[in-house]
């Protein structure tokens, strides 16, 4: 709807007009398409069960093993299409997922946790393990709480746990799904950073699903807003923080002072969404 | 006054009368007590791997020992009928993921746990049609497993070690060391821990669900085999062997199903403290076969105080 606005960079990943149905009967993406530009920042916004874990459950290929199936329209990252790859092929390829909630190992220490990030891969112990101190340098807290167990560690150091196991696959796209959830105002800013570093300095490319619009849409370059498993919106950050209906929907700025109720209903009538 | 007396103190004053026979009853209870370790830890690493109480152990043990005195009957040298013995646990461990496993992923844990039970009747049944159901006995000689026995002179009294029993002892002991240091410091081991504690994440950072189900399937065939060939050395080889698979039962629920120190700690503790209470206790004060039932009592006792075993892992629950 809105291509010519994206810049013509070679985009890393590319869905497209994809269908997914869980356990054969629920239809939860009713046509969803977007592009990832390499070394981008994109963000997925909406709200609760619009479809963003959904989505990137799709890209990375977790979906199956939650008996959900992609049944429509195709996924491709770099040149491969991800619907014939398994989840570690995909993880090998450089195309890794942190998902919702963190889901560290709870019961491994922190640097185990970090190590499991680099499973699949076979370049040598000196490589990982050089890695493993930039992943430090990155989140100089979990050098301290290195030998703790994971599961006793706070929000903040689990979600940097999790982001942490995901550098450590050495990988070219991140798929951050709602790094902001549960975590105080100040951490979340502090993560975001970090994001943005290691977009800048790592060249990693980031897909991040977000309710918080407001910080997801100061960090991300581009984003797509989905509702109830369609994309409705989508354009430059910059661009859909300064658009009437997101900064009514989801950055709670009504445009011109109060309105009344009957105003509200109206104008939700008359803004349906393109769809 | 009188039962008090052979409860509390009768007992203790024989152990130390005759020192030389306690060391015997400990003996005794440690070569049982590894056995039930080592069966135990086939239930941890399954159940820790893929939350999967895994029935089907005991059979494993005894089709394990099966194949192995079956391929020799047929006329397979024994140091070759080893291997293919472990070939045989290997394939089995890749059937299972294949046929069992991967079909029901995401399934509730009881519709696996009732997997199991398939695998395990499927088990006897193949096993009897290919070697029959009668008994057999180890060939203990061909793998050259040493027979005799030791005899020492502790206090002045008299106590005995037969040579097959210590040998299974420092086998059990160097598989449990292996084991533990492939748990704790190889790629692999550290995604077999890692995939206990959360499926989905391990699945996310690129570990394989069924490469790490098929090894952790053929360690617990490996331990099935040491444990058949010992406990087969003992009893002879037959489809009562599968019994000795409840023992390790309360040494799950004493040790705590994830727990690999508690498998060990469990299993040694039962083996010990079940001999010792026949022998002081059980024989003289309730006639005798104590063993039968002691352990589960004993389990059942713990787990009104510690539900989660001794050495469970905690469960962790942040506020």
């Amino acid at each position: 709807m809105n291509q010519t606005a994206q810049t013509p960079d070679t985009p890393i990943l590319s869905v497209n007009n994809i269908e997914v149905i869980y356990d054969r009967v629920i239809l939860v993406l009713k046509g969803v398409s977007l592009t990832v530009p390499a070394g981008g920042i994109t963000a997925i916004l909406g709200a609760n069960g619009a479809g963003k874990t959904t989505t990137l459950k799709a890209i990375s290929n977790l979906l199956r093993a939650e008996r959900g199936e992609v049944t429509k329209g195709t996924i491709v990252f770099e040149d491969a299409e991800v619907q014939s790859l398994s989840p570690d092929n995909l993880v090998r390829r450089g195309c890794i997922q942190v998902m919702e909630g963190r889901h560290c190992f709870g019961h491994l220490s922190v640097e185990d946790n970090l190590m499991t990030g680099a499973y699949t891969r076979r370049d040598g112990k000196a490589a990982i393990t050089r890695d493993l101190e930039l992943v430090y340098d990155y989140f100089p807290r979990l050098k301290v709480r290195r030998s703790s167990q994971a599961g006793y560690t706070s929000g903040g150091e689990q979600q940097m746990t999790a982001i942490g196991r995901a550098l450590m696959s050495k990988p070219k796209m991140i798929l951050l799904d709602e790094p902001s959830m549960g975590l105080a105002p100040q951490l979340v800013e502090e993560i975001f950073e970090i994001v943005r570093k290691l977009n800048e300095e790592q060249g990693v490319s980031f897909l991040l699903a977000e309710q918080n619009t407001n910080v997801a849409l100061r960090y991300a370059k581009y984003g797509y807003i989905l509702e109830s498993g369609r994309v409705v919106l989508d354009g430059e950050a910059s661009a859909l923080r300064e658009n009437e209906d997101v900064k009514e929907f989801y950055l709670g700025v009504a445009g011109e002072g109060r309105k009344s109720f009957k105003d509200v209903k109206h104008y939700k009538r008359r803004k349906r969404w393109l769809a | 006054m009188d039962f008090l007396n052979s409860v509390f103190v009768k007992p203790f004053a024989d152990m130390v009368a005759a020192p030389d026979f306690l060391l015997q009853v400990l003996w005794e209870g440690l070569v049982a007590g590894v056995l039930y370790a080592l069966i135990a830890l086939g239930f941890v690493l399954i159940y820790k791997s893929s939350r999967i109480f895994n029935f089907a152990q005991g059979i494993m043990v005894v089709f394990a020992a099966l194949t192995l005195v079956g391929l020799h009957e047929k006329g397979v040298p024994a140091l070759l009928a080893l291997p293919l013995t472990l070939l045989v646990m290997y394939l089995l461990a890749v059937a299972v993921e294949r046929v069992v496993l991967r079909p029901l992923i995401n399934q509730p844990d009881m519709i696996l746990f009732m997997a199991t039970i398939g695998i395990t009747l499927f088990l006897i049944g193949f096993g009897e049609i290919i070697f029959g159901g009668e008994n057999k006995v180890m060939i203990t000689e061909a793998l050259y497993i040493p027979t005799g026995s030791f005899e020492f002179e502790p206090f002045g009294g008299f106590l005995l070690i037969e040579q097959k029993d210590l040998t299974a002892v420092v086998g059990a002991g160097v598989l449990v060391a292996v084991l533990l240091l492939f748990l704790n410091k190889s790629r692999i081991g550290r995604a077999i821990r890692a995939l206990g504690d959360d499926h989905q994440a391990a699945l996310s950072v690129g570990i394989s669900l069924s490469t790490i189900w098929v090894i952790v399937w053929f360690i617990a065939g490996v331990i099935a085999l040491a444990t058949g060939i010992v406990w087969g050395a003992r009893a002879g080889v037959s489809f009562a062997l599968e019994v000795i698979a409840y023992k390790a039962l309360p040494v799950l629920m004493l040790g705590g199903l994830e727990s690999v120190t508690g498998a060990i700690v469990g299993g040694l503790a039962i083996g010990i403290l079940e001999k010792l209470f026949e022998i002081y206790w059980g024989q003289p004060l309730l006639g005798g076969n104590t063993e039968s039932w002691f352990a589960f009592v004993l389990a059942l006792i713990v787990l009104l105080f510690r539900p989660q075993g001794l050495f469970g892992e905690r469960i962790i629950e942040r506020v």
